[in-house]
């Protein structure tokens, strides 16, 4: 696994798992549909993204869907990152 | 097909809420008791095998209820209460996602007498903390994923005798922490319901005020009266719609429009267990052919936002008639949805005091798109002068929105605070804390809150519970929160945070706090942007001025400032 993929994935588990929720969190596992970040959260998420990797992505490009698995998320900092 | 108000005007001649009791087949000073009406009582009508409860998660897994079910389970449900030593008028909080059990154990509570406390499964410790030593509740079911957030606050809450469990599985559990599996349990196929009447306790639902931590509306038995019409006449529900309320039933539309509306009415609904998604959405309406759907505001502009591309792949054409609640409904949402599903959204105003809706939208009736609608039969409704809180005669001039007292699903009281209670009340008139205009044809226009509390995505949120929360940030020596304007959410949180000597702002900072709140209270709360100033501005006796800090976020005129403190 990539390093970008391990640090997005690390980061979501310990920011938005409960200690004691066990659910298995994989690079598809859907993290806004199934309930794991929501809207609101997906702001912080979307804050730390831009911070760790230097980028600016649009509200217009912070959808649901591209934040919905930890790949589409590596996708979306990926097309930010080479512009 | 003919609504179930039929004419708007015609209801309102003559109107009495006795059509409801009629219907429901109450007589004053029968025992009432809402979980009886939402499961035997449509079981006795001859439906025990029509579909209650269709069930959805987000892998597309469901589960099937019907009435039949939802009577036994809930019955279950509140035997095992009172094997566990529950007893009426102790508070029973659900703290739970959008699961089955969620919705059935609120009927199985009221069954038993107890009140139910229904609260947000995102809230975080600090939130649950308060609301749940407030209410000194006895029990709480919920589930293994935050079942932590229970055990952090555990010590502090020593009235908390049972922690119910419904997913332990053969999880080991701790302190106080008991196993419940509904489907596993042997079905009570006969409860006797507890005798509750018309002023017996219900429901108890949490709102946000400007001061002071959260307050419990307390509701009463009696509400169903106002829920069950409201349900019939707003929402129009018919014998044969599949019902879609989007409502975490955490908050008040999820239970009085998510649970006791649609099943007092008798009518099939469908819960989607599930975060957002247009395509998601979409493909659940089209999957159970969804007839009737409340939603909100920010869910529409949200779906609004991905375009009318994506709903011309999916076979809507079931969907009739659309609700929306929440904040008000810009007029565009109303002209986009009826360029993407063909009809408006109806809006719908109410909030958590008044236990069910008061100026709505009809069917039938001539939207105009950005209005709030008039009000239901039965509600007397105007706009009080906010000095004299006599109401404005002159139309479209603004004021405070104010009801008479009286209608079934007032609230009685907030819990263990009945001077705040009282404080609600101006010559007669109920404060809602928003304020409107009223157009020459009866139309209320919504114009904003009153005061300080933070609307975001339809949820209200105090700025007093965030403020008290950031200063338990150790880099935090004073901070302000305030509504600023959002395009989705309508308002969303910022706040000004002036920070202790030893720090320096910086992003690392500013997404620690952010966190730090999500954490602590819940998303909603969590500041989408924090200012970090030298100082917040004040008073001269020290009270830190958020309404000059709003007034500069939103643009507004800043008003008297002649108490600011002079640095």
């Amino acid at each position: 696994m990539d390093a970008m993929k391990k640090m997005v994935l690390d980061y979501v588990i310990r920011e938005y798992l409960e200690e004691d929720d066990d659910r298995v969190i994989k690079e598809d596992t859907p993290l806004i549909t199934g309930g794991i970040v929501d809207s609101f959260s997906m702001v912080s998420l979307k804050r730390f993204l831009e911070k760790k990797y230097n980028v600016q992505i649009p509200d217009a490009d912070a959808t649901p869907e591209a934040f919905d698995t930890v790949n589409n998320i590596i996708d979306l900092v990926n097309r930010f990152l080479k512009k | 097909m003919m609504s179930n108000i039929g004419s708007y005007e015609q209801r309102l001649k003559n109107f009495d809420w006795s059509v409801s009791e009629q219907e429901l087949g109450y007589k004053k000073g029968d025992p009432i008791n809402i979980g009886w009406y939402c499961s035997d009582r449509i079981c006795k009508m001859g439906k025990g095998s029509k579909m209650a409860l269709i069930w959805e998660d987000f892998k597309g897994n469901n589960k099937y209820y019907t009435y039949d079910d939802i009577r036994t389970y809930s019955n279950t449900f509140a035997d095992y209460f009172l094997k566990l030593g529950l007893k009426p008028g102790e508070r029973i909080c659900i703290f739970m996602d959008r699961v089955p059990e969620l919705y059935i154990s609120f009927l199985g509570i009221l069954k038993m007498g107890g009140i139910a406390q229904p609260l947000f499964s995102a809230f975080g410790e600090e939130s649950l903390l308060t609301r749940l030593e407030n209410a000194k509740t006895s029990a709480i079911l919920t589930q293994l994923k935050h079942v932590s957030k229970v055990r952090r606050i555990l010590k502090q809450i020593p009235h908390l005798r049972h922690i119910i469990v419904v997913d332990a599985g053969t999880t080991a559990l701790k302190e106080r922490e008991i196993p419940f599996n509904m489907e596993e349990t042997t079905r009570v196929d006969k409860f006797e319901y507890y005798k509750t009447f018309a002023d017996t306790p219900s429901v108890l639902h949490y709102t946000s005020g400007t001061t002071g931590q959260p307050k419990g509306a307390q509701h009463v038995h009696y509400s169903l009266i106002s829920q069950y019409l409201t349900t019939k006449w707003v929402l129009d529900l018919q014998p044969d719609d599949i019902y879609w309320c989007t409502a975490d039933p955490g908050w008040v539309t999820g239970t009085s429009y998510g649970i006791i509306g649609p099943w007092s009415n008798g009518v099939t609904q469908a819960v989607l267990d599930s975060g957002f998604s247009s395509d998601r959405w979409y493909a659940f309406i089209e999957k159970h052919k969804i007839t009737v759907w409340y939603s909100a505001p920010t869910a529409i502009r949200l779906l609004m936002r991905d375009g009318t591309e994506i709903v011309k792949k999916h076979d809507l054409s079931s969907l009739r008639h659309l609700c929306s609640v929440g904040e008000p409904l810009n007029a565009e949402a109303v002209l986009w949805s009826k360029e993407a599903f063909g009809k408006p959204f109806h809006d719908t105003f109410w909030q958590t005091e008044t236990g069910s809706m008061v100026i709505t939208n009809y069917p039938g009736m001539n939207i105009k798109p950005g209005s709030m609608g008039k009000p239901f039969p039965g509600i007397t409704a105007t706009v009080l002068d906010p000095i004299s809180f006599k109401p404005i005669a002159q139309p479209g001039k603004v004021g405070l929105i104010a009801l008479k007292p009286g209608w079934p699903s007032m609230f009685r009281t907030y819990w263990n605070n009945q001077a705040i209670y009282d404080s609600k009340f101006k010559n007669d008139w109920y404060i809602c804390g928003d304020r409107a205009s009223i157009d020459p044809d009866g139309y209320f226009w919504f114009v904003g809150r009153d005061d300080d509390v933070i609307n975001t995505g339809g949820h209200l949120v105090g700025p007093f519970e965030i403020e008290s929360a950031l200063l338990e940030h150790p880099a935090v020596a004073e901070s302000a929160a305030i509504g600023k304007p959002d395009p989705i959410n309508m308002e969303v949180v910022k706040a000004f945070v002036a920070l202790k000597p030893d720090y320096e702002p910086n992003d690392d900072l500013e997404l620690e706090i952010m966190n730090f709140i999500r954490k602590k209270l819940s998303p909603l709360a969590m500041p989408q942007e924090i200012a970090f100033v030298k100082s917040l501005p004040k008073t001269r006796s020290g009270k830190i001025m958020r309404r000059l800090l709003r007034a500069q976020e939103w643009n507004e005129p800043i008003g008297d400032i002649s108490t600011l403190e002079n640095d």
